[in-house]
């Protein structure tokens, strides 16, 4: 279990101001590690998501406070780990107002926050949410390369 | 990493031009103009053209504009939404009940 990786932190205020910056980060890395175009974007909409819902909860206590964002670089994959060490996310909540929509519930009852985590879950391979000390969202995106034409003629070549 | 907004008036009807992200911090003011502009006209028109990125931030935004719009029986629509944006609507269902029209491809 000892797989090379790159890994990469940083620390924001728990502020909307700086969702742009997590996102125009992780679109940078993504896009050194070779994820496609419509990945990044994917990348993008699950990580300001995810920081989103931090700074939302953060802005009820006093003193907004920090969101750590660490990414985790694979050979395969990129793992995002966003946490909230002040425990203001309320996990409960967000679980219950997950959901696509759905067209027996008229307009007017419609959540206006409810797709945060429903979005995350539709566009990252795996995630994880552990609500100890704080909630930590870990995520994951895999780098699925396009394998056709790698392999005869690779071997070919070293021959 | 900004939102900029700018209408354009015709009569009973406006269109609302967007240009740049929309996310946690540019929603507020988004939402702030948007729902005015309801208020003081019979048809508002969102311009989606030069909107490259979009979060549930921005979901939350159109259904609180469709919400009060339908209230006050007025007509909401977007317009020129590129794929990546349209997509979210598409992923939550919202394309059923927003107005969406002219989709268009690519951006950056």
């Amino acid at each position: 279990m000892n797989e090379p990786f790159d890994f990469i932190e940083m620390k924001v205020p728990a502020k909307s101001d700086y969702v742009g910056v997590a996102r125009l980060t992780a679109s940078g890395l993504a896009n050194r590690m070779g994820f496609s175009y419509e990945e990044i974007e994917d990348l993008k909409v699950a990580i300001s998501e995810a920081i989103t819902n931090t700074v939302k909860h953060a802005y009820t206590e006093e003193g907004a406070g920090e969101v750590t964002i660490g990414f985790g670089l694979y050979e395969d994959r990129m793992e995002v780990m966003i946490a909230d060490y002040g425990g203001s996310f309320n996990l409960k909540s967000i679980k219950e107002s997950i959901g696509p929509y759905n067209e027996d519930i008229p307009i007017s009852n419609m959540k206006e926050g409810g797709f945060g985590l429903f979005l995350i879950d539709a566009l990252m391979d795996k995630v994880e949410i552990t609500n100890n000390n704080g909630v930590i969202v870990l995520m994951t995106k895999y780098l699925f390369e396009n394998e056709v034409g790698r392999s005869d003629d690779q071997v070919s070549t070293t021959q | 990493m900004n939102l900029h907004i700018d209408d354009h008036n015709e009569g009973q009807s406006s269109i609302l031009k967007l240009s740049g992200e929309i996310d946690a911090y540019t929603a507020p003011r988004l939402k702030e103009h948007l729902l005015n502009l309801i208020e003081d006209n019979q048809e508002v028109q969102v311009d989606m053209q030069q909107v490259n990125y979009m979060d549930s931030t921005g979901l939350g935004v159109f259904i609180s504009a469709l919400k009060t719009s339908k209230e006050a029986n007025k007509t909401f629509k977007l317009v020129n939404l590129q794929e990546n944006v349209y997509r979210l609507f598409n992923i939550t269902g919202l394309n059923e009940v927003i107005d969406i029209e002219n989709t268009v491809r690519g951006g950056m």
